[in-house]
């Protein structure tokens, strides 16, 4: 599929401190001389600052991995999750459309899509606060239809529970992540209350992150 | 049911502990010092009496697969773990990377050391960043408690673990673009041979498993290849992680024997199909890439790799896609066509065009808007593209359409003479 870059373009890029030294340490990561290995990893990060991958990016990236541009570039427009233009400001809703995600109601969830942010997808809401995309399969079949809104996932949605996270977007209030119908993780319904260690509703695999 | 006892991944959900002293006391990193010293050679025959088939989707004996790897030491060896789970109605190893992350761990370092890998690259696909997070949280623990690292458990051998990130591309699970991905490329295949066993990542012999394959390991080698063999039937041995996607009334990730019947995993784990058994329509038993099963074979379907090929369809990931009465058969394979084009790289001709007229075509036969011969048109596009492209893509976009005519070409045929006797009145009017 062809991807151009935005017509509209920052002047310049640069990575952050704490990024920059990320980046240096990705580095380690690979072979002496195999450093091209890190572009996906650093343009990502890129995309993680900026909110989508700008032409200087492509350009900086490139520059601080010693690879022609065009190799950068290459990978910027073939690898889908690389916004070439800005989302919405505050969230940009990925909506899986694929047949198990279809198959328990992800159209509807494209609807309110269409009806509250915009009638077409990767294209900003009146206001540029939002944006929403249809994608392919998210991996997380077992607990469809879900969305994903930056690194979350948002999981057994319906159309209510769908708006209901829009609403919650639009003022300001960080949503849960995980199962909106009080799962765990990725367990039969009925076994979430026999054995999970979930207490309250704001508690589920995807909130409840291990840290060592 | 498969007892609780002969469980490979008794924290798949993430309910119990999942600190280091949570898994240590489940069996995790214990006398992995004492299996690396039985040797190499011990290792691979180990896993290949074990009769442990590749979780990926193709079924290629996972113990064979090692012994490819040259026993020759003029070049680094590497162990790739293929953790881009993008087939559609798959979601196992998300699991594995997030609730049972050391198991994966110490599968690399087993069957890296197996091998004389010198290192193991584990490439995530780009959605799963929390799943990611957890993994590295997991190697940081690795390394801190000498697992892995310059001295992996005591045994003097060297053995490093990275965590990669691909960047939303399908395509990339199929092993060698993943190889071109890892090495900072577009993920296009590569052509074979040579085989990664050859020559692989960054020119090095280098073998490319799957999660699943990789996290079974520790627990196939502490209990025994008999213990393995012993559940399933003859040549489908082990346990699996089901994914069960769709019309049930509970869908859920699931550990069972392999060969279980699909009605018991259906019936047992997800609280049955929606409606009940009999208002099933049609199964997709192994993620997107296999042809669907009717209703008539799903009564005894029984989950494995030789029975539903057998039935002209296969196991792949083992991911259930459960359609029932009320589905509209003709779109939910249109959709699967549209994720194809989607996702073909556009390398090879037949795939990267074929892709885009199967599911034109698809689009109209949802809505009846074709002739009747155009299905035979369909039928024979579908066979210009399987077998004539350099990896699999083209032939995983074939198949769900060929398993779709041939199951219900009936309901097809009838859509178009609605449609058709429709416009006609329409006409007349």
């Amino acid at each position: 599929m062809l991807r151009r870059l935005s017509v509209n373009q920052p002047k310049e890029f640069s990575f952050s401190k704490t990024n920059l030294k990320w980046a240096k340490a990705q580095l380690k990561k690979y072979p002496k001389g195999r450093q091209a290995s890190a572009v996906i990893p650093l343009l990502w990060k890129a995309q993680e600052q900026e909110g989508w991958v700008s032409k200087p990016a492509i350009e900086f990236v490139a520059n601080f991995l010693d690879m022609p541009e065009i190799r950068v570039l290459e990978v910027a427009t073939f690898y889908f999750m690389f916004h070439l233009k800005p989302t919405g400001s505050k969230a940009h809703f990925q909506v899986c459309g694929t047949t198990p995600c279809m198959l328990r109601g992800s159209e509807s969830l494209i609807d309110v899509c269409k009806a509250r942010i915009n009638g077409k997808q990767n294209s900003l809401s009146a206001d540029g606060s939002m944006s929403w995309e249809e994608v392919e399969c998210l991996g997380g079949c077992a607990n469809a239809p879900l969305v994903q809104i930056g690194s979350d996932y948002f999981e057994d949605l319906d159309k209510e529970s769908f708006e209901k996270l829009i609403s919650d977007i639009e003022i300001d209030e960080p949503p849960i992540p995980g199962s909106r119908i009080g799962r765990f993780s990725s367990e039969p319904l009925n076994m979430t209350k026999k054995y999970s260690r979930k207490k309250s509703s704001r508690e589920n695999a995807s909130i409840e992150r291990y840290r060592g | 049911m498969l007892k609780e006892k002969d469980k490979i991944f008794p924290n798949i959900y993430g309910f119990q502990d999942r600190s280091l002293k949570g898994v240590m006391s489940r069996g995790g990193w214990v006398d992995t010092k004492a299996i690396i010293a039985r040797g190499p050679d011990n290792i691979i025959k180990t896993i290949q009496e074990s009769g442990l088939r590749g979780r990926g989707g193709a079924g290629f004996p996972t113990g064979l697969k090692w012994s490819f790897m040259p026993k020759s030491a003029d070049k680094p060896k590497y162990l790739v773990i293929n953790a881009d789970e993008s087939e559609p109605g798959t979601c196992k190893d998300r699991e594995i990377l997030r609730h049972e992350p050391h198991s994966l761990l110490e599968g690399c370092l087993l069957a890296g050391i197996a091998m004389g890998c010198s290192a193991a690259y584990i490439y995530i696909r780009g959605e799963y960043v929390r799943e990611r997070e957890q993994l590295e949280v997991a190697i940081a623990e690795a390394y801190g408690k000498g697992f892995i690292g310059k001295n992996a458990c005591k045994t003097g051998i060297a053995f490093d673990v990275y965590s990669h990130h691909g960047a939303g591309a399908y395509i990339c699970g199929e092993e060698t673009a993943l190889l071109e991905s890892l090495e900072g490329k577009k993920g296009m295949p590569r052509m074979k041979p040579p085989f990664p066993a050859g020559s692989g990542l960054y020119g090095c012999p280098t073998t490319v498993n799957n999660v699943e394959s990789i996290a079974v390991v520790p627990t196939i080698l502490k209990r025994g290849s008999s213990w393995f063999s012993g559940l399933g039937r003859k040549n489908n041995h082990g346990t699996k992680l089901f994914t069960v996607s769709g019309h049930v009334n509970n869908p859920c990730v699931v550990e069972e024997e392999m060969s279980i019947s699909l009605r018991d995993l259906i019936d047992k784990h997800c609280g049955g199909v929606t409606g009940g058994w009999d208002n099933l329509k049609a199964v997709i038993p192994g993620g997107a890439s296999v042809p669907l099963i009717p209703k008539s074979v799903c009564d005894d379907a029984i989950m494995d790799f030789d029975w539903l090929k057998e039935q002209r369809s296969g196991l792949g990931t083992a991911a259930v896609i459960v359609m029932d009465q009320s589905t509209d058969i003709i779109k939910a394979i249109w959709r699967l066509s549209k994720f194809y084009k989607h996702e073909s790289c556009g390398q090879c001709t037949p795939c990267r065009e074929g892709t885009g007229w199967m599911m034109r075509i698809m689009e109209r036969l949802v809505k009846g808007h074709a002739t009747v011969d155009e299905i035979d048109m369909l039928i024979e596009i579908t066979k210009q593209v399987e077998g004539h492209t350099i990896c699999a893509l083209g032939d995983a976009a074939a198949w769900p359409i060929q398993g779709l005519i041939r199951h219900f070409r009936g309901e097809v045929e009838d859509r178009i003479m609605t449609y058709s006797s429709k416009k006609a009145i329409q006409a007349a009017e």
